[in-house]
């Protein structure tokens, strides 16, 4: 009996404190969990900073993080974004070799990609393009032949779409979600 | 009122409703010690080591239900602790630990006897504080004890720094509030009473959980009512007095044959408070298959983490519990009770196990019973007679060797009775040095030291895996025991192989009694004893081994 391995997306508010990040990612370390990635940034809250996780696993390692990570007195409220219908946006800046020849053709894929050229030098350029994760990945693909000198991705951003709120989730009791 | 940190954290305490604090003092901690000096009201009990005074701390949270609390200084007075909290965090015991830490000015700086206690412990806290600014400190203090004993219990640490002590700031008093409680769902009490009816062949496996929401008495209830056996956990024994007709005893690697053979034979398993810990579900997938689990814990992380349930409950136990009695008939179930009675076999009997039954039977009454940890332990658990939860401590969880002698000091300041230790050579080894600490404090504790000369319960798994290769598990000690405790002024009795044992103990418990001393009793007894029956690790209930079995 094996379980199917998926990839979850977890969104947490945790409050803003020294020390909370070593909190939850020393949990992921002793607990074996997986983490793909995991992003933190401000809310609207000067309080709450909002963590996304991106966990691999099977859906009680889902289950079990949740629960896990519930239980630490900075996590105010945890819940897995796949349940619901959500937008994720991810940016990613990417540097590539871009001598005057080719400089055209990787244009052309910027814009069919809506990314955008955002510095140029004599050699090279640096791409910005903000979507949503496997779409990065593809734009990714078509830029990688033209040879990238370094890129940074800033992990994912996740809300639900309508009036739903992470901080207005029932995520406590016997029904985690 | 104005005052400075280390009186803001003594009067905290008082707040709590601290009594006794053990401890150890240190250049970080020195204000705090010079307040608790000045304030009077905290009995202050100074170990030899602070692990033993964490031990004590938890000793004296298991058999008081209330708060253990322990101080340490910096750097080295903190790391000794660790042991101590992990110890407690494993078995739910509610703990407030302080340390002192470096000023402000040297903190991070690589300072004399500087620690990140905070980064240390992490991992085996609830949560823990640093304070680095005395208007937080009262807050801190008392979120503490909150945390601490609310939802599933654990310890907590809050690391004060030495300019946070001396800082002056306002201070209030407060009453501590008492920890919320979550109202038990109405639908799901309805199922789990309809399959608790529904069974024919149903068991009870209670946990630390029903001593630590103090719901002994509510489990006797629903055990007698619905008769349904009971079987507990190594943290759940005195959770329904041993004797009882529908106590099976002990669970798990070295539980009962009545109570493995309940629990194969059982249709339903009923889990109060416990977490199917390896060492009791032994194959975690196999050992509920088919049968209907019904789980009720107060950590939601527990609820399917090692054994999925068939219906589960998060809920304190006290509330489930009172709030499930009136929704279950009176039921009866003689043909399953019968069936269980003749699972019943004889207990395996050596010389230890002789001499803990006739500690079991001359012990006073009310006695709290301490453990380390190995074969003692689990002969102990086997036979120790008890009547009433919070009698018995032991370090279930961690398995910590060297837990006993301190929190046998917790235990006996705690209860205010007499306390019965039984440890081993190896156990005892660890922290000896407490001994003198009982001797100081004038605690009558019983140490009953079975003395076999080697690790005993290494050693026997060495005869079952390792074909008698014995590495490192003969103790080649030249230790006078019985010069030892009087050098370090306890009393000192020897119980040779062929002595009577009930004169001895009588004569130990007496002394003990009388002279308000610590008594150690020297008990020699064969190196080849095994803790018997044994489920090995990972191997299924059917599996039960009834004599030893050694591959060769």
């Amino acid at each position: 009996m094996t379980a199917e391995i998926k990839k979850y997306t977890i969104g947490a508010l945790v409050s803003n404190k020294s020390g909370v990040l070593t909190r939850i990612s020393g949990l992921f370390a002793r607990r074996g969990y997986n983490i793909e990635s995991l992003s933190v940034c401000a809310t609207e809250d000067e309080e709450l900073s909002r963590m996304t996780i991106i966990l691999k696993g099977e859906e009680y390692v889902l289950y079990q993080l949740i629960k896990q990570l519930d239980k630490l007195e900075d996590v105010i409220k945890i819940g897995c974004a796949d349940e619901l219908d959500c937008v994720y946006r991810e940016l990613a800046l990417i540097k590539v070799a871009a001598s005057v020849d080719i400089r055209r053709q990787i244009v052309e894929a910027t814009e069919i990609y809506k990314a955008k050229v955002v510095d140029l030098s004599t050699d090279t350029m640096i791409l910005e393009i903000t979507d949503a994760p496997e779409i990065i990945d593809a734009f990714v693909k078509v830029i990688k032949p033209f040879k990238i000198l370094e890129m940074q991705r800033t992990g994912v951003t996740v809300l639900a779409r309508g009036t739903h709120t992470l901080k207005d989730r029932d995520c406590y009791g016997d029904n985690v979600n | 009122m104005k005052l400075n940190g280390a009186d803001i954290l003594i009067n905290c305490l008082c707040e709590q409703g601290v009594d006794t604090v053990f401890g150890y003092p240190g250049g970080a901690v020195l204000d705090i010690y010079d307040a608790l000096y000045r304030n009077g009201k905290i009995k202050h009990i100074l170990t030899a080591h602070e692990q033993g005074a964490a031990h004590a701390a938890d000793g004296y949270a298991r058999v008081t239900g209330k708060t253990g609390v322990c101080f340490a200084t910096s750097g080295p007075g903190a790391t000794n602790l660790v042991t101590g909290i992990a110890t407690a965090y494993m078995d739910s015991v509610p703990m407030v630990a302080v340390t002192g830490n470096v000023g402000i000015n040297l903190l991070g700086r690589d300072s004399f006897q500087e620690v990140d206690i905070c980064g240390i412990t992490m991992p085996v806290t609830k949560h823990n504080f640093i304070v680095k600014d005395v208007t937080e400190l009262a807050d801190t203090v008392r979120k503490a004890f909150y945390i601490a004993n609310s939802g599933r219990k654990g310890p907590v640490l809050i690391d004060i720094l030495k300019n946070v002590q001396v800082a002056e700031c306002p201070y209030q008093p407060q009453t501590p509030k008492n920890p919320a409680t979550k109202s038990v769902l109405p639908d799901k009490l309805k199922d789990i009473a309809d399959a608790i009816e529904k069974s024919k062949k149903p068991v009870i496996m209670a946990g630390g959980g029903i001593i630590a929401s103090e719901s002994s008495l509510l489990l006797r209830e629903l055990a007698k009512k619905c008769e349904i056996p009971v079987t507990y956990t190594l943290m759940g024994k005195g959770c329904i007095p041993d004797g009882d007709e529908l106590c099976l005893g002990m669970l798990g690697m070295h539980g009962t044959a009545q109570a493995v053979k309940t629990v194969i034979n059982a249709d339903t398993v009923i889990a109060l408070g416990t977490r199917f810990s390896d060492r009791v579900a032994l194959n975690r997938d196999k050992f509920a298959y088919g049968k209907t689990v019904i789980q009720i814990d107060i950590d939601n992380a527990e609820i399917d983490k090692n054994v999925t349930s068939s219906m589960h409950l998060m809920a304190d136990l006290n509330q489930a519990l009172t709030a499930l009695l009136p929704l279950l008939k009176q039921k009866q179930r003689s043909e399953w009770l019968n069936e269980v009675k003749s699972f019943k076999k004889e207990r395996n009997l050596n010389r230890a196990t002789e001499i803990i039954n006739s500690a079991s039977r001359l012990s006073p009454k009310d006695s709290p019973i301490i453990t380390d940890v190995g074969q003692h332990q689990m002969w102990t658990a086997q036979n120790f007679d008890l009547q009433s939860p919070r009698l018995f401590c032991t370090s279930g969880g961690l398995g910590t060797m060297g837990y006993g002698m301190g929190a046998a000091i917790g235990a006996a300041i705690g209860s205010g009775k007499l306390a019965v230790l039984v440890t081993g050579d190896g156990c005892l080894g660890m922290n000896m040095n407490e001994i003198s600490t009982a001797a100081a404090n004038k605690l009558p504790v019983v140490i009953l030291l079975m003395d076999n000369r080697v690790l005993g319960m290494v050693r026997q798994w060495q005869k079952l895996f390792y074909k008698r290769r014995f590495s490192q598990t003969n103790l080649e000690r030249k230790i006078d025991y019985i010069k030892l405790a009087e050098s370090l002024g306890a009393v000192g009795i020897m119980l040779g192989e062929n002595d009577d044992i009930e004169n001895t103990l009588e004569k130990a418990f007496n002394t003990a009694c009388e002279k308000s001393v610590p008594v150690l009793v020297d008990c020699v007894i064969s190196p080849d004893e095994n803790v018997l029956p044994m489920i090995k690790p990972g191997a299924t209930y059917d599996t039960q081994l009834d004599k030893m079995e050694e591959n060769k």
